[in-house]
């Protein structure tokens, strides 16, 4: 196990060099003098100070030096500096922005998932039923609607029509204009409040699952999700430091319900569709009729037998949903207003910030490569033929 | 097989039956595929979501080709119903009477107020009626689904922009097949160095979220329909579609009829072109499909985005409405939001529903017994 994941962590770094360099060659070679001309194409300029500019940037110099000086500030963590909020530098801004992406990307994520593969389950045990073909018409109905008019019709239908949810953007000004607090030191603490009861939330249920004594594992389901939750009350309402963040953390999440609702309801149905034809699948396996024969109750096929086979492939196809979900959260953002990657890599291109563009489609990237290494570890995991095999 | 015909022809006695033959090989290979789409067609048949999408692909199909027929016989005057330059030149019109002139818009936060400025005659004093032409227009005999803000007809552009939606999506989809069926059977039939490079490069293509490199290459390059077309194919064709399409070729490769044509000399080019693609066909069509739908839904996102460079497009008449600001205004300008919100995501669903369809085709063990 540990020399597969290994292997898979030297592919993922060579590969991720591979696609920093084309990025880098796509965006900085390809357009020209685009750069200089962003930064000093200003006619008004004295050429002297544009020299001066060129060099400060580091532009005047060869390709090839550029290149490296950019890979080797890369690992350093120096992305170059911002040409459109000058001074600041790229790294800073990625560090304000990609938490934000990382909440809106993990809540869908887990959200669809869960969902998916419960309703997958549900429709194929009741194969056969009349409404069977409305739900699958209506599960690629929503796995292929366009995804901005969905969510500018959500967007109308519970902001504008019925008022409950705030249109876009990641915060309230009119309630932050005295905060006392800057709005990313909030939304970090929402962070990782929020992280720490999910992996508690987590823990407790795993703990559950694998004690053999049903009572106990029902008290350590259940007891652990109550206690957990009682804690992340008690950090909101009875700590001082909870307390005086409590609105202003309420009002970011109040931001993100429609974003992550969007989103999940995408993805969802492409995952409910996969269970449902992999599930069919495995239904037909002898051991299901075994099991039929032996008289086990129809809940215990479900889940236990068949369910947990069924879930492999749909393992598997997580690999291309990591793409997927980072596409609809790119878009999602745009749509509204959410100050994340995706958003920040759109407004860079269109204004032609290149720094800051290949930073954000340099992060893209990791994020995508870090998700596809988590799902082939997890699936190395679950089905040791793959361990086995890629051993040679 | 065919290719060892033409020697044997010389020699034996039955020259002129082998002869007709060689001649008619085609022949028997066109009754052979009208045979077997007669069968798939009864199985694809009996899927109901399957024709189901054929009938709204179908409907889309008459929808792209009805303005040419409209063009054409005259119902439709290019002047007024151009998907561009078209321009309705008399609106349907609002009495008004004036109330209040504004001279500064910037102190006034009424939008309508400002909205009407400039297209009110200067000698107008308060209290004066007068007629205002509503632009966008709502549906009416003349305009069957309104009028978008610049005063074109939106059924004209709705038309159109399915012709687009066809031709980006079954050329990207032919790209992606021929780069496709290439790629996965010559990994599987050459294995080794050749298989694990284009493995390697169709692992690094799955991985990059398709969209937003396609943000990216669209800030470098000028981009046109046909390109991203290309650019969509290839992404595909050398990625996901390669992966699929060499394990369906590598359980052909242990076909005996390969080992067969091998030992009578078939070189490698023979080998794949005549007897691994034809064999891996039936699913490189089925990917097809899905990149179809793929298609289609990251052109509507770049057009909304306002990054392809399009006369018309789905995505750019929402991306129009959305500038104009009409979006969130759903109930009373409705018809410049739904016709191609929906278009996009019944189009992309139908092409999606076909490719289910054929996948109990392909796939047996999906079938109802």
């Amino acid at each position: 196990m540990i020399r597969y994941v290994t292997r898979r962590l030297i592919q993922m770094v060579f590969l991720f060099l591979v696609f920093l360099t084309v990025t880098w060659f796509l965006l900085y070679i390809l357009p020209g003098d685009s750069v200089a001309l962003k930064y000093a194409g200003n006619p008004n300029i004295p050429p002297e100070a544009r020299e001066v500019a060129l060099e400060r940037l580091g532009l005047d110099k060869p390709v090839l030096i550029q290149f490296r000086d950019y890979m080797f500030n890369f690992f350093q963590g120096d992305l170059g500096v911002s040409f459109n909020q000058y001074p600041r530098p790229v790294i800073d801004i990625i560090g304000e922005r990609l938490p934000r992406t990382l909440v809106l990307f993990l809540t869908a994520l887990v959200t669809y998932y869960w969902a998916g593969f419960v309703a997958g389950k549900y429709l194929a045990w009741r194969r056969g039923n009349r409404g069977e073909m409305a739900v699958t018409i209506g599960g690629v109905g929503l796995y292929s609607m366009f995804l901005p008019f969905f969510a500018f019709m959500l967007i109308w239908f519970f902001s504008v029509r019925l008022g409950w949810l705030p249109i876009s953007k990641f915060l309230d000004p009119e309630q932050w204009r005295d905060a006392p607090f800057a709005a990313n030191q909030v939304f970090m603490r929402l962070f990782w409040v929020t992280l720490i009861t999910a992996i508690a939330m987590f823990a407790a249920s795993f703990a559950g699952h694998r004690t053999h004594s049903r009572v106990l594992a029902r008290i350590l389901r259940w007891g652990g999700g109550v206690l957990v939750i009682a804690g992340f009350l008690f950090y909101w309402f009875g700590t001082e430091s909870g307390q005086g963040m409590r609105v202003y953390a309420g009002d970011i999440a109040f931001h993100m319900i429609l974003p992550v609702l969007t989103l999940t309801l995408i993805a969802f149905a492409q995952v409910m569709l996969l269970t449902r034809s992999s599930m069919l699948e495995t239904l037909r396996e002898d051991y299901i009729l075994t099991a039929r024969a032996k008289g086990l109750p129809e809940g215990i096929i479900r889940d236990r037998h068949a369910a947990r086979t069924a879930l492999l492939p749909v393992v598997t196809s997580l690999v291309l949903a990591v793409a997927t979900v980072i596409d609809g959260g790119v878009v999602t953002e745009a749509v509204f207003s959410w100050p994340g990657m995706g958003e920040i890599l759109i407004s860079s291109v269109l204004s032609e910030d290149i720094p800051v563009a290949v930073g954000a489609f340099a992060f893209i990237g990791i994020l995508a490569l870090i998700g596809h290494f988590v799902v082939d570890v997890l699936y190395g995991f679950l089905d040791p033929r793959i361990r086995v095999t890629e051993h040679g | 097989m065919t290719n060892t015909l033409p020697e044997t022809r010389i020699e034996d006695p039955l020259a002129s039956e082998v002869d007709r033959d060689v001649d008619s090989w085609w022949k028997i290979r066109l009754a052979l595929t009208r045979r077997s789409f007669r069968e798939n067609w009864k199985i694809f048949r009996r899927n109901k979501i399957g024709v189901l999408g054929l009938v709204i692909i179908a409907f889309w199909g008459i929808m792209a080709v009805m303005p040419t027929i409209f063009f054409v016989t005259g119902f439709w005057n290019p002047a007024v119903y151009d998907p561009v330059t078209g321009l309705e030149l008399d609106p349907p019109t609002r009495t008004m009477t004036m109330v209040e002139r504004i001279t500064d818009p910037n102190t006034e936060i009424d939008r309508r107020a400002v909205l009407l400025d400039g297209r009110i005659p200067d000698t107008l004093q308060i209290g004066d009626t007068f007629e205002l032409p509503l632009q966008p227009a709502p549906p009416d005999s003349r305009h069957w689904l309104g009028t978008d803000p610049l005063g074109r007809d939106i059924l004209s552009q709705l038309m159109h922009g399915a012709r687009a939606s066809f031709f980006l999506g079954i050329l990207a989809a032919v790209v992606t097949v021929v780069i496709g069926t290439t790629i996965g059977s010559m990994a599987a039939y050459f294995g080794g160095f050749v298989d694990a490079a284009l493995m390697r490069l169709a692992d690094l293509l799955i991985m990059i979220p398709g969209v937003a490199l396609l943000i990216v290459i669209g800030a470098v390059f000028t981009f046109q329909l046909w390109h991203l077309a290309v650019v969509i194919g290839i992404l595909s064709g050398f990625g996901g579609t390669a992966i699929v399409l060499k394990s369906q070729a590598l359980a052909v490769k242990v076909k005996p009829f390969i080992d067969a044509a091998r030992v009578a000399g078939g070189s490698a080019r023979h080998i794949i072109f005549y007897h691994l693609i034809p064999n891996v066909m039936p699913l490189s069509v089925l990917y097809m499909m899905f990149t179809v739908t793929a298609a289609i839904q990251s052109e509507a996102v770049l057009s909304f985005l306002g990054i392809l460079n399009t006369d018309t497009s789905w995505g750019l008449m929402m991306n129009l409405a959305r500038t104009q600001g009409y979006l969130l205004q759903v109930t009373d300008f409705w018809w410049l939001t739904i016709p191609p919100g929906l278009a996009v995501t019944v189009l992309s669903a139908a092409f999606f529903l076909v490719g289910r369809g054929m996948d109990e085709i392909v796939n047996p063990r999906l079938r109802r017994r």
